[in-house]
């Protein structure tokens, strides 16, 4: 085991361009946003939409890698899928967290509300709150905690589809998905410009927080073999 | 001596619990109690006065969340008879599909949950005058339904916390955001049942539905998924 390499040497080239990469982004999407023509109806509150659909994007990835991961820890017992799982359930978490605060906003300036209870809406609380139980699970689960909370994942992947059925069924007052297709011209480039950059944005923080699980663990490793070596030398 | 066929296996698995059950009716007599108290706590809280009547929706609303919230109770219990001398060890060690117990601790924890909702749901129409004769079939079918779909996540998660120190806390917490589903479609199509004023039944239809797709799903998954959820480092 201690043979292996240490992880923290790994190359750090290809992340480190990745990350330049995400910064100069935000910068260009910034300037973009500011320059995209204003909606008729809304104007400048309708500029929120450059953020809240990537993140809805992202909470969305998040629940469906972290179901992945979950998968290969389940069946295959990778460690490394637990901790692509334990990550993206995280970063999912903050995503969620900036779709539910930025919805609200938008919707009290379009709708007059803060909050209703449509069903897209309801479904993206929801992805939220499994994974907040999620990482409730991890923590406080006990000896099953991680096998649970790997299920759960599944668990939430499968309600997905089942949810968006009942969207498709129940119109509700949320925009649709529609919306990105009709977006004019002049909102295309910033739009999707965005969505890219939040992606890299959540590939680098993956990338980070995947390394501070690793290095965890070897660290783990590191002191049960110290241990044992204490133990045979006394 | 033939072995039995898989579906015989989780029906034995069922009748051991049940069995048991039969004997000390203690998960009966408990939950039954709690969804009780639920529906009691609710009146309290939501009339007042001489004031009794109250809509479908709400009807149909304390109804399902009696039933999900002494669910819970019945889950926590399913396997802790299990934890007792490291029952548990033995049941996962004889030669049985890991799916087919799964299938048994299910189907019994559903039974058990059954009979105690075909006790409540007449004491909530008593106490909020809801008329069920109309539709009691169906409303039937539903109750089975919606406490499939919450027993089938319900079990692979009290298995998973059999050995948890805060089992009880974290049951909940982790079960219900993933059950909402369950709790919407089967109050929504419970709710057009029981309004006497509602011109078709066409949205209970599609939730009835809906909640049988979950079923599949959820039971699907849980089969799935209970033998990696049980198996021990």
């Amino acid at each position: 085991m201690l043979s292996r390499m240490p992880s923290a040497h790994k190359s750090s080239t290809p992340f480190l361009v990745g990350l330049l990469l995400t910064m100069h982004g935000f910068f260009v999407v910034i300037f973009l946003v500011a320059n995209a023509p204003l909606e008729k109806t809304m104007g400048i509150v309708q500029k929120i939409f450059y953020f809240h659909v990537p993140c809805a994007w992202l909470l969305m990835l998040s629940t469906f890698v972290c179901a992945g991961g979950s998968l290969a820890y389940l069946f295959r017992g990778s460690e490394r899928g637990d901790r692509l799982a334990v990550c993206s359930a995280e970063l999912g978490v903050l995503f969620g967290l900036c779709v539910m605060v930025t919805g609200p906003l938008w919707a009290r300036a379009a709708w007059g509300v803060f909050w209703t209870w449509d069903v897209r809406l309801t479904s993206s609380l929801l992805l939220w709150l499994i994974l907040i139980a999620y990482g409730l699970a991890r923590r406080y689960g006990g000896a099953g905690g991680r096998r649970l909370a790997a299920a759960m994942a599944l668990f939430a992947a499968a309600d997905v589809p089942l949810v968006y059925l009942s969207v498709n069924v129940w119109r509700g007052l949320h925009p649709t998905t529609k919306v990105v297709s009709s977006l004019a011209s002049g909102m295309r480039l910033p739009f999707f410009l965005s969505l890219a950059i939040f992606s890299a944005l959540w590939g680098v923080l993956l990338t980070v927080r995947m390394r501070v699980e690793r290095a965890q663990a070897r660290l783990v490793e590191l002191a049960i073999a110290v241990e044992d070596a204490e133990g045979k030398s006394s | 001596m033939a072995r039995p066929s898989w579906a015989g296996q989780a029906g034995r698995i069922a009748w051991k619990d049940l069995h048991i059950e039969g004997r000390s009716r203690e998960v009966l007599y408990t939950m039954g109690f709690m969804a009780a108290l639920v529906v009691l706590v609710f009146s309290f809280a939501f009339i007042s006065g001489q004031e009794v009547t109250v809509g479908p929706d709400v009807v149909a609303g304390i109804l399902w969340v009696a039933v999900l919230f002494s669910g819970t109770v019945a889950l926590s219990r399913t396997f802790d008879r299990e934890r007792e001398s490291e029952a548990i060890r033995s049941l996962l060690l004889s030669p049985v599909p890991r799916s087919a117990i799964y299938a048994g601790k299910l189907a019994a924890t559903a039974a058990i949950m059954f009979l105690v909702e075909l006790l409540l749901t007449p004491l909530l129409a008593a106490l909020f005058s809801a008329v069920l004769w109309p539709h009691a079939l169906w409303l039937g079918l539903l109750l089975l339904l919606g406490t499939i779909g919450f027993a089938s996540v319900g079990v692979i998660f009290s298995a998973a916390l059999l050995r948890a120190r805060s089992r009880d806390a974290l049951l909940g917490a982790l079960l219900f955001p993933i059950v909402i589903p369950v709790l919407l479609a089967a109050s929504r199509a419970t709710a057009y049942l029981l309004d006497p004023a509602a011109p078709d039944l066409d949205p209970a239809l599609f939730w009835t539905r809906f909640l049988a797709a979950l079923d599949v799903v959820f039971v699907v998954v849980g089969l799935w998924t209970f033998e990696p959820v049980v198996m021990g480092d």
